[in-house]
């Protein structure tokens, strides 16, 4: 079964036609192997921004329903890479466990997720996906199925966590999940009125957190520049849910009931309306507020309650840019920061979260550090903007997260990414010819 | 690859000694460093158009292309294809020729024909094949608006411009679903070598306006473009102007 079909990122910029196909495990070696000159890349629930899970001219392997079997007793799950997190926690919650890093929507798939070694709020106290994957199936390009993992071809298993699936298809991975009592989050919310003091309480406190990450406003210039709502959460215990009968323990997170309507005035996203959010959203949030009991899906996925969000930037689309600095360099975060703000660009619920280490993928984005990601509906005036901002990015020995990417210079992948060459000499000795490729392979000719 | 912001990271142009063309390598080479192939008959003005574009900073290759040739151009263009995706395709070759020799020389009617049209078909169908199996790519075709309303003054111009017109806006439809986008661009009366000596029309135009509008049409995948636009308003007006009234109109 193929069809031919236009593909898009998230972002819904620079659509490419691919032809795509879904078929039974068994008969993905035939596909891979038969690909041609343009070669195969996996895609999952299309939740990249850019460019990573098309293939222009070539094949795009679509996910399949999943499948999962849990081992409560190790605390792990063996589950298909084309199963959903929003399956997987609806599955997994029940039965007292949870994914152990989950990006900020459930809509991704397994394969995805170690594809791009997702990080979520936890980072900074349990690193990316990666360091969770026990082993993975990965289909190579000769058509056969190995399994890698941190004890199996370790250089082939940390080129493909972060490796953007150029080292093949994963066909399934085993997972170390958290034992979780409930579906609920108890969350403390604090506001904090510029960025020294952002930076200076998480720097001092997130440890004590499993799980942080602010919002920070990124159109707030002079002495309010970089002012954020921090919240930092622990999962409910039945007893933090005790005498609160409104708050059910077996609370599971649902598919949204509302969509973003497909015909919308064009510049929703501008200036005076990401203004007026801000400061509502803002001015919304507690001073400091403890112990208030969210469900998971309201913690972690907030836009996953709106299907087809991205549609509010219209025709043009948008992009996320996220980058990462080193720790010590909170100078470099305030320089680009005050660039953003300068700058004026609309950006909706910019977020910032503490790093804790990297992993050791030649291609993992996290490190040590600060990590900003924010939206922008895309304008001929970002070209130099952003290129501007990498090159500040580069200076302070940080990078930009390629998931998100759909417009970087290559020229500086190399300095973003050091250990660039480890992860070809990997590509060369499994996929020589070259079977696997993306747009964003070929666009930073990775 | 075409990024998220329409910078394209390779540019073949058809026709590469046209001032139009680079004005918009000039344009490109601001924000991205696309690869450069030039489509021209050797010569010194082909040497001088690859020393401009080298001038840019962007790495350039000249290729031989005459427009006349179409039976060179399936080979050349796939040859092209071979060595890496062409992201946007400039045709910007074209004859303007003298309006009066045009109609009654027979060799002068048939060699504007044949390069503005002929030319322009030719290597429309084969962009489009290496594109549809590339899966993405630009073709960005320099039309003008003497073809949306033929006038007595450059008909025989006039009436090349409003083929190839014709054919590019239908191939654009009949590749869409391959994501391959076409553009065409109707400009004005543009002060270049090609209309030098000639008197401005109202609303003329530089080059760089038009490559101007050439980068915005990739980056925003518009099909077709006015330069400037307010001439889409005045050629609608003209459009429906009655016959015997719009012979008398000092076009």
């Amino acid at each position: 079964m193929s069809e031919r079909r236009l593909l898009t990122g998230w972002g819904g910029t620079a659509p490419t036609a691919a032809s795509t196909v879904s078929v039974a495990a068994a008969d993905l070696p035939r596909v891979v192997t038969g690909s041609g000159g343009r070669g195969v890349i996996a895609r999952g629930l299309g939740r990249s921004y850019g460019d990573a899970a098309q293939n222009a001219g070539g094949t795009v392997v679509l996910p399949l329903p999943g499948w999962y079997e849990l081992d409560a007793g190790r605390g792990t799950v063996r589950v298909s890479a084309g199963t959903s997190f929003h399956d997987l926690m609806r599955e997994l919650i029940p039965r007292g466990f949870f994914v152990p890093v989950t990006p900020g929507t459930r809509y991704v798939t397994v394969g995805g997720a170690i594809a791009a070694d997702v990080h979520g709020k936890n980072h900074h106290r349990v690193g990316a996906l990666g360091g969770q994957v026990v082993e993975l199936e990965l289909l190579g390009a000769d058509g056969t199925v190995r399994t890698v993992g941190p004890g199996r071809d370790l250089d082939l298993f940390w080129a493909t966590v972060g490796g953007m699936g150029l080292t093949g298809v994963i066909t399934s991975a085993v997972l170390r999940l958290l034992p979780v009592e409930t579906g609920q989050m108890v969350v403390d919310t604090e506001r904090l009125d510029d960025l020294d003091a952002v930076l200076t309480r998480m720097a001092e406190s997130d440890d004590a957190f499993t799980y942080s990450v602010a919002w920070i406003d990124t159109l707030a210039r002079g002495r309010s520049m970089g002012r954020s709502v921090l919240t930092r959460g622990e999962h409910a215990r039945r007893e933090d849910l005790a005498g609160s009968p409104r708050h059910r323990a077996d609370v599971v997170p649902h598919d949204a009931r509302v969509a973003m309507p497909s015909l919308l005035p064009p510049h929703l996203i501008s200036r005076p309306t990401t203004l007026a959010f801000n400061e509502m959203w803002f001015r919304k949030a507690p001073r400091r507020r403890e112990g208030q009991v969210q469900t998971v899906a309201a913690f972690f996925h907030p836009l996953d309650g709106v299907r087809h969000w991205n549609r509010v930037y219209g025709r043009g689309g948008f992009l996320q840019y996220q980058f990462v600095v080193p720790e010590n360099e909170d100078e470099a975060l305030r320089r680009i920061l005050g660039r953003i703000s300068r700058a004026g660009y609309p950006s909706f619920l910019a977020v910032l979260k503490r790093f804790g280490p990297g992993d050791p993928g030649p291609l993992s984005f996290p490190m040590a550090g600060w990590t900003l990601a924010i939206d922008l509906p895309t304008s001929p005036t970002l070209r130099g903007f952003l290129a501007d901002l990498d090159g500040l990015v580069v200076a302070s020995g940080g990078r930009v997260y390629l998931a998100k990417d759909s417009r970087m210079e290559p020229g500086l992948l190399a300095e973003m990414y050091p250990r660039l060459d480890e992860f070809r000499a990997v590509r060369a000795r499994v996929d020589p010819g070259g079977v696997f490729q993306s747009d964003l392979s070929r666009r930073l000719h990775l | 690859m075409i990024n998220s912001l329409g910078q394209p990271q390779s540019v073949l142009v058809l026709g590469g000694t046209s001032d139009i063309g680079m004005a918009t390598l000039r344009a490109w080479s601001r924000t991205c460093r696309p690869y450069v192939v030039l489509a021209a008959r050797p010569g010194p003005r082909r040497d001088h158009a690859l020393a401009e574009v080298r001038g840019l900073g962007l790495e350039v290759e000249a290729v031989d292309f005459d427009a006349e040739d179409t039976d060179a151009h399936p080979d050349l263009i796939r040859s092209v294809a071979g060595q890496r995706d062409i992201d946007v395709a400039l045709v910007a070759f074209g004859l303007l020729g003298d309006e009066e020799r045009a109609w009654q020389d027979h060799a002068a009617a048939v060699e504007l024909a044949r390069v503005n049209y002929v030319g322009a078909v030719s290597v429309g169908v084969v962009l489009a094949e290496v594109m549809q199996q590339q899966g993405h790519g630009s073709i960005v075709v320099l039309s003008s608006v003497a073809g949306e309303r033929v006038r007595r003054s450059n008909f025989v111009y006039g009436s090349t411009k409003a083929g190839m017109d014709g054919f590019y806006l239908g191939l654009g439809e009949a590749v869409r679903d391959a994501g391959v986008h076409v553009a065409v661009v109707r400009p004005g009366f543009v002060r270049t070598r090609m209309t030098e000596g000639r008197e401005a029309a109202p609303l003329a135009v530089d080059a760089d306006d038009v490559a101007a509008a050439i980068v915005r049409a990739v980056a925003e995948r518009r099909e077709l473009v006015w330069v400037p636009g307010p001439l889409r308003a005045v050629m609608s007006g003209l459009r429906h102007v009655p016959r015997p009234l719009f012979r008398r109109l000092p076009l």
